[in-house]
């Protein structure tokens, strides 16, 4: 195909082109980014929680009178947790991963240390690791004996007695890379506080906290043996089989109420609706962009229709004289789709420079990563496609036209 | 002359009723689409006390050790007890509040009914005034029943129905938890947007329906909620919030006058001073005082999320745009002919211009009407979703007529350059090629 008889037609056109060609353009740019925008939201909502999610129950009660203790009040309803029909393990803990409030600690690998090494969610709980389903790399679980009352700990805390402090942690495995790279990091020491320092004793494969805003730091957590007693803040968690977590979950409840009829269940949830909760604002932010990516692709290819079918019209004649000349409808049909692809193409390239500028703007406003390379390509191609089917129909109606179009006047 | 104009109008688009639903749906599509996000954004980033919010202030202290010290570094968003106890106790405003937010018990006494749980403000005297607030009946507390941990509250109409039905609240004693109080006012539904007083807990929460004097509800230990801030050496859970070095009341004060504002700023710059002196505060003073409006902006109350998807709309809106202008500059173009033999007729270059204008405005307002029914449809999906501000997201008498508005504009103003062209054809060369 003779890419210059279009090149000098289009010429003759000059202003519509450019239109045209800047539609496409805009349209590049913002497909671009609004396809990176939604591949960075699903590779969010895919963050690993290291636990088994489709398994555990989440259950938050609190009484209207304080339990008079709540280390027994603690003990007795994990107990009577244990006995309903299909639990398999039973837990407390501060936090669940991706849940609604967290605790944090800050970190230092040196007790003198002026400033934190890094901040990491801290659970505190018995029974954890275990419940949650979280796979223990090296090292061993927390045992009984490491478990401290937060009662005695902060008492201990108060007076500089060490004993009642806890002295143990379980890390996981990535703030265990990042705090000694490539090193052993059993027997080491965290100070949460000059007089708080904890050996670690086992590294767990995975386990995200409960704010995990941003990816990098989702896996900072440890696990303190700290017993904190039943307070509304405590979860109970229970780790049962998929298809019973319905079944279990009104047994729980019916076991608690029963063991305490005043106390108010403030939650009643399966992981799985954690996660959702957790991760709706993303899910929601990406569907809305896909929504605008269709439009956007809808209004284009009008755009390529309404001016595709212009330019037939206007042609009419030139097409006849052509058609009488000896073209056939396969060139006549070829020309609008190689005009069309010219078009796109002058449009992609000017949108590759506009995504590239959006990205940067983006980039400096709201704490984006890089394009990468590759969305540059998907972009073209969609474009591309988008061109070529919306000129197809003016196009087939191009080549429909009658060579005897030429004999007549008007 | 404009009646002529559009009846011209009208014929053209029914002449080429593709083209016409093509340039309609395109801009309807375009002004739905921003205007569905131009109103979320404008719900969000609206005064939630329009008319005082200009003189509502919210002061911040640096109490924080030398650990982390960084110069120049913003101090903590809360307060620390002592200081709010002592900025209260100043009385350097017209009116000034401590406050913090929590949960207690609400046990209803008649009816067997369940005991549940209220959010409930925990604050002093001068919130209600100080905030305007409305009652249906009685009113606030007294500072003097903050000095004495009176147990008085103040509940809010909801509440109050829930609890009483059509009877008379004041008066009326109310068990929390363990403790009785006394119920000294009941206030109208109020909740402003954004929840400006307290941004702990998310910007666009509900109001809350209990409030309670803050000595009280330490005193007697309620459940106080919201973030807590601490700095120093670690602290576990149970810790006594009136000593604990630690940040975890929202404090606001009114000032009228700039003089008041002034005389503020100093008087926080003299009390960090002074607390240094004392040695209580270790860092330089470290103050700031926001004004309501300035307090939401550094909070950045409105997410990034919804400012990505306001400018991702006008992105699309521009791309309707282009396409507007791409498709009137063909379909006036294309109607040299006609140009020609009016302006041959006499028609001056004006009358040209000032038809196919006419011709757009027409196009403009289907649009228009297209963009509103989109906006509501789209309003409709974002309150679909799950998020805390979802349910405010609703088009109010202004916002629509911005949207009629928006349309006609971009439409006239997308017609403006291919009218310009279209009537600049030297009426001679049209009529010669037809």
């Amino acid at each position: 195909m003779d890419i210059l008889p279009i090149l000098s037609t289009l010429r003759r056109h000059k202003l519509t082109s450019w239109l045209l060609i800047l539609e496409i353009a805009l349209t590049c740019a913002i497909v671009c980014n609004a396809v990176f925008l939604i591949g960075q939201r699903l590779q969010r909502m895919d963050m690993p929680s290291g636990v088994a999610e489709h398994e555990l129950l989440q259950i938050q009660v609190a009484d209207v009178m304080p339990p008079s203790n709540p280390y027994t009040r603690l003990a007795e309803d994990l107990a009577v947790l244990r006995q309903v029909p299909g639990v398999l393990s039973v837990a407390s803990s501060n936090q669940v991963p991706f849940g609604s409030s967290s605790s944090n600690g800050n970190i230092m690998l040196d007790p003198t240390q002026r400033e934190r090494t890094l901040n990491a969610g801290t659970y505190f709980g018995e029974n954890l690791a275990q419940t949650l389903g979280t796979r223990l790399v090296s090292g061993r679980d927390l045992q009984p004996d490491d478990f401290v009352d937060v009662d005695t700990a902060m008492k201990a805390l108060g007076t500089g007695d060490s004993k009642g402090l806890p002295h143990v942690t379980l890390i996981t495995r990535t703030l265990a890379e990042r705090l000694w790279p490539g090193q052993n990091p059993l027997g080491r020491i965290i100070y949460l506080a000059p007089e708080v320092g904890l050996r670690v004793v086992g590294v767990l494969d995975s386990l995200a906290r409960a704010n995990a805003y941003d990816a990098a730091k989702a896996q900072y957590t440890m696990v303190v043996p700290l017993r904190m007693g039943a307070n509304k803040d405590q979860s109970y968690l229970i780790r049962t089989r998929p298809e019973d977590r319905a079944s279990v979950m009104a047994a729980a409840l019916a076991a608690l109420k029963k063991a305490d009829p005043q106390r108010v269940v403030t939650t009643q949830r399966s992981f799985d609706e954690v996660r959702r909760k957790f991760f709706q604002d993303d899910r929601a932010m990406a569907g809305m962009l896909v929504g605008v990516i269709a439009a956007l692709l809808i209004v284009t290819a009008l755009g390529i229709v309404g001016l595709a079918s212009f330019w037939v019209a206007q042609r009419r004649r030139t097409i006849g004289v052509r058609r009488a000349l000896g073209a056939t409808r396969r060139n006549i049909l070829n020309y609008f789709q190689t005009e069309n692809f010219l078009l796109a193409t002058i449009g992609i390239a000017l949108g590759m420079v506009l995504a590239y500028g959006i990205n940067l703007f983006l980039m400096l406003h709201y704490e984006l990563p890089r394009l990468p390379a590759v969305y540059f390509p998907v972009g073209a191609i969609v474009l591309w496609l988008i061109g070529q089917v919306a000129v197809l129909g003016p196009a087939l109606r191009a080549a429909a036209v009658p060579p005897v179009v030429a004999t007549r006047s008007v | 002359m404009f009646g002529y104009y559009f009846d011209l109008a009208w014929r053209s688009l029914r002449c080429n009723p593709v083209l016409t639903a093509l340039m309609v749906l395109a801009i309807g599509l375009g002004i739905g689409a921003s205007m569905t996000m131009i109103t979320v954004l404008h719900v969000m980033s609206g005064d939630p006390l329009p008319g005082r919010s200009a003189q509502l202030f919210y002061p911040q202290l640096d109490p924080r050790g030398m650990e982390d010290y960084g110069q120049g570094e913003d101090p903590p968003g809360q307060m620390a007890w002592i200081d709010a106890m002592n900025l209260l106790h100043a009385r350097k405003g017209v009116h000034q509040a401590a406050m913090s937010g929590g949960q207690v018990t609400v046990r209803p006494v008649q009816g067997g009914k369940r005991a549940f749980y209220s959010d409930a403000r925990f604050t002093t005297a001068d919130f209600f005034a100080m905030f305007d607030v409305p009652f249906a009946q009685g009113g606030g507390w007294s500072a003097e029943d903050d000095d004495k941990q009176a147990r008085v509250i103040v509940i809010a109409k909801t509440l109050a129905d829930k609890l009483y039905g059509e009877r008379q609240a004041v008066g009326k004693i109310l068990r929390l938890g363990q403790n009785d109080f006394r119920i000294v006012g009941v206030i109208k539904p109020w909740s402003p947007i954004p929840h400006f007083y307290d941004l702990t807990s998310g910007g666009y929460q509900d109001g809350e329906q209990v409030f309670m004097p803050l000595s009280t509800a330490l005193a007697l230990h309620q459940g106080i909620g919201g973030s807590l801030e601490c700095w120093g050496y670690m602290s576990f859970d149970h810790l006594d919030r009136k000593t604990a070095p630690c940040s975890w009341l929202q404090f606001w004060v009114q000032l009228d006058t700039p003089a008041q504002q002034q005389a503020y700023r100093e008087f926080l710059v003299s009390y960090s001073q002074q607390q240094k002196m004392l040695g209580r505060f270790v860092r330089p003073p470290n103050t700031r005082l926001h004004n309501l409006m300035g307090w939401l902006d550094y909070n950045k109350v409105v997410p990034g999320s919804v400012q990505l998807q306001t400018l991702l709309a006008l992105g699309f809106l521009l791309v309707c745009l282009v396409n507007t202008v791409a498709l009137l500059l063909v379909k006036f173009l294309r109607r040299g002919g006609e140009m020609g033999v009016r302006r041959a007729m006499g028609a001056s270059m004006r009358s040209i211009f000032a038809q196919l204008l006419a011709e757009a405005t027409l196009v403009g307002l289907c649009g228009g009407v297209v963009g509103v029914l989109l906006a509501l449809f789209g309003l409709w999906v974002v309150r679909q979703q799950p998020a805390q501000y979802a349910g405010l997201a609703h088009l109010d008498a202004p916002m629509l007529y911005a949207t009629f508005a928006l349309a006609l504009c971009t439409t006239v103003l997308a017609a403006m350059f291919p009218a310009w062209r279209a009537c600049r054809l030297p009426p001679a060369r049209a009529l010669k090629i037809q």
